[in-house]
């Protein structure tokens, strides 16, 4: 008797554990369809739908926001419902893997990729060849591009002017920066003085092309100026001047163009210098000061030494801002007036002139350049971490 | 110590003036857009923005009768006292008590007027161009020769709702993605981690130009072009491996303790990161998401690339840049919609001033 109960207590939790196996399988499937189902029904409402734009505006924000909540709730929830040992061993790659996959779709692969494309003609890769095909295609060019790119007038043009943004652009922000904080430091006004500076880091490029424009405005001779620039030159006796569109001077014209950023960036600079020098141990200044140094000597010195750490991290970020600098120039020349750099000559090889090949190799180009940089935040992170 | 005093409050002098100069430079150009989208169209288009200080300006005080003085313009002329040529008199030649004598018109039909220097403001200020370029309807100028003209509004509003619903996800996503993933480095073991993390930290600096073509092929195979999930993405994608990076180095700072008391109470991963981790690193996410959002608010080739095909979509910034191409000449618009669209950046910028320092300061060097 007691062993039949016991058998049928067995065949009974045999059942059970069917069932709630049954339950967490159709649960683990079931809701990820659900939230799937959800996400795509959302898509396909913010991809057709003629709703007020408002309504598609605050679906859209939740849909988004929402819907990658949702995913990690979700797949964290299949994970918790599994055996301890797989849990423990899945359970980070439900943390980290969107991240992963994101990081290596959206950078990770598309360096590659695009490595890939710059050994091949304007159109890319033939579609339907193998590996072996392909290389013995006539859309492969090997190395071509990357002669081309160093070869090319009006990319030794970009190159050129992208030396002067990272020489003049990188030395005017650092410096003025720095003067800025020093003096800010030393005045009663500080915080309203420091607010204004940094104020146009807020500003798009976009914006401040338009904002520059109403500096650099031409008029010409004889008519009233609209540009702050001109109105003082033609006052002292000068003629006015298209400044950035200044083909006559060329290439110091890009100067012009510069001199925008450095307007928006100084603040960057001047911020982080600022707090590095409230860093700087007062009884050392004073220590020095009571010894008979100059307020110069203590500057270059005492000041200087100090916060280099900082100047170098500001001014290597400043440097592979410079690199890339695109929006600036794209809105206020386009690129012409010998105003071009490797980012406006990317998107114009790319997607203008529609040659990925060229534009690839360019990018690759980019990417070389910045690798010094890569390399020293590895070196730095292996130093400091105790990973 | 007199002489110590006197120098302290000249040094003192040296740096406010110094200091003064340079913010007066700074503020220059944001005080011109400012200024000129307040004033009217003609205004902007046929005098500086500084007109509306105070400032001398030739004014007509008088018209000379060319009949009575029966001059010939083909030749040397004298009128109230001062001598010329009808080109010099074109523009405008000083007699010696201060006024000036100016041809107006052409040689036949020109009269010549008697100006003197007075005190003016250019002091005409108005909403229009903010109606105008948030109104999107049509506006009917008269300038002051008569000649009437409709010009197009243009629709900011849209553009702004539009950089809105970008901008909102594009933060929130990649510091969710990143929140979750600087956790699992900081408090999980995993294999492969050590090799993860060194990938964050090379692909931080990596421009985003290398990304441009394969992803663009991408979404034409997935149809992702020009929609919102593919722009939320493609910011996600370039902001992560800052974001994850910092996340990491705050979330790994935090006490170990109080995670590991939260376990022995049977806490899971989940809860330990929702409950605990997440609201303790409110700081760190804030200078994140400040950074981010200007980022994505201001940029300008992301959504040239992945947006730019659908107008119906533009960006604040797309639109912007259209203004500038389109009508370069139409100078009121390009004011008040620069204006607009930094009004919500530098909103959110002055509210939460101190989390953005505090992003800059940890060391942000954006790919």
């Amino acid at each position: 008797m007691d062993a039949s109960r016991g058998a049928q207590s067995q065949s009974h939790s045999i059942w059970i554990r069917i069932l709630s196996t049954a339950g967490r399988v159709l649960v683990a499937i079931g809701i990820p369809l659900i939230a799937f189902y959800v996400l795509y029904v959302g898509f396909i409402f913010l991809r057709d739908s003629d709703a007020p734009r408002g309504v598609t505006a605050l679906v859209a924000i939740v849909w988004g926001v929402g819907g990658v909540a949702l995913l990690f709730w979700v797949f964290n929830g299949i994970v918790e419902r599994l055996p301890d040992a797989l849990r423990t061993r899945l359970l980070p790659f439900v943390f980290v893997g969107p991240a992963v996959a994101v990081l290596s779709w959206y950078l990770t692969l598309p360096t590659l990729r695009t490595f890939w494309l710059s050994l091949f003609g304007r159109d890319g890769p033939q579609a339907g060849l193998g590996f072996f095909q392909l290389l013995a295609s006539e859309s492969f060019v090997g190395l071509r591009n990357y002669a081309a790119v160093f070869t090319e007038e009006l990319m030794l043009q970009s190159f050129r002017n992208n030396l002067m943004w990272i020489v003049f652009g990188s030395t005017f922000s650092v410096v003025l920066g720095l003067v800025i904080a020093v003096l800010a430091d030393r005045s009663s006004y500080e915080r309203i003085a420091k607010s204004l500076i940094f104020l146009p880091l807020a500003i798009s490029f976009v914006g401040a092309g338009i904002i520059w424009n109403f500096i650099y405005e031409y008029r010409p001779a004889g008519q009233a100026q609209i540009g702050l620039l001109n109105d003082i030159v033609v006052a002292l006796g000068g003629t006015p001047q298209a400044w950035p569109q200044w083909v006559n001077v060329a290439p110091w014209n890009n100067l012009f163009l510069i001199v925008i950023v450095v307007w928006l960036q100084t603040g960057f600079s001047m911020v982080l210098f600022s707090a590095a020098l409230k860093g700087i141990p007062e009884d050392l200044l004073e220590a020095s000061r009571i010894d008979g140094a100059n307020e110069f000597q203590v500057f270059f010195r005492i000041m200087i030494p100090y916060i280099r750490g900082t100047i170098i991290t500001v001014w290597t970020t400043i440097v592979i801002f410079s690199l890339k600098i695109f929006d600036v120039v794209w809105v206020m020349t386009g690129g012409q007036f010998g105003t071009h750099v490797i980012a406006t000559q990317f998107y114009r090889q790319s997607f203008t002139n529609r040659n990925s090949g060229f534009g690839s190799a360019i990018a690759i180009v980019l990417l070389l350049a910045v690798v010094p940089v890569m390399i020293y935040n590895l070196r730095q992170f292996r130093e400091r971490e105790a990973f | 110590m007199k002489s110590g005093r006197r120098q302290k409050q000249l040094s003192r002098l040296l740096v406010n003036g110094t200091l003064l100069l340079f913010v007066v430079l700074w503020t220059i150009p944001t005080m011109g857009i400012f200024i000129s989208s307040f004033r009217n169209r003609d205004d902007i288009a046929t005098s500086g923005w500084w007109n509306v200080f105070p400032h001398r300006e030739w004014q007509p005080v008088g018209e000379i009768d060319l009949k009575a003085l029966g001059v010939d313009p083909n030749q040397v002329m004298e009128i109230e006292g001062v001598k010329g040529t009808f080109e010099e008199f074109r523009a405008g030649i000083e007699t010696p008590d201060g006024k000036r004598v100016t041809w107006i018109g052409n040689k036949r039909l020109g009269r010549v007027e008697l100006q003197q220097q007075v005190w003016t403001t250019s002091w005409d200020f108005s909403l229009d161009n903010y109606e105008q370029v948030l109104g999107g309807q049509d506006f009917t100028f008269t300038s002051a020769d008569g000649t009437v003209e409709v010009v197009p509004g243009d629709n900011m509003v849209g553009a702004f709702v539009n950089s809105l619903v970008v901008a909102i996800p594009a933060t929130v996503i990649p510091i969710l993605i990143a929140a979750f993933a600087a956790y699992a480095f900081a408090w999980m073991k995993f294999p492969g981690r050590r090799e993860l993390f060194i990938m964050v930290v090379a692909l931080q600096v990596v421009p985003l130009q290398i990304a441009l073509v394969p992803i663009l092929r991408d979404y034409r195979v997935l149809s992702l072009n020009g929609t919102f999930l593919g722009i939320w993405l493609a910011h996600t994608g370039f902001g992560l491996a800052l974001a994850t990076f910092l996340l990491y180095s705050y979330i790994s700072s935090l006490p170990r303790e109080i995670l590991e008391s939260a376990f022995v109470d049977g806490a899971s991963h989940f809860t330990a990161f929702t409950q605990l981790v997440l609201p303790l690193s409110v700081p760190a996410l804030a200078s994140f998401a400040i950074f981010q959002f200007l980022w994505v608010w201001n940029d300008y080739l992301v959504a040239l690339i992945f947006l730019g095909g659908n107008p119906e979509f533009e960006l604040v910034t797309q639109r912007m840049a259209a203004i500038v191409g389109a009508r370069g000449q139409d100078w009121h618009l390009l004011t008040a919609g620069a204006f607009v669209s930094m009004v919500l950046p530098l909103t959110v910028f002055f509210a939460l001033q101190r989390y953005f320092l505090r992003g800059l300061l940890a060391g942000s060097v954006k790919g």
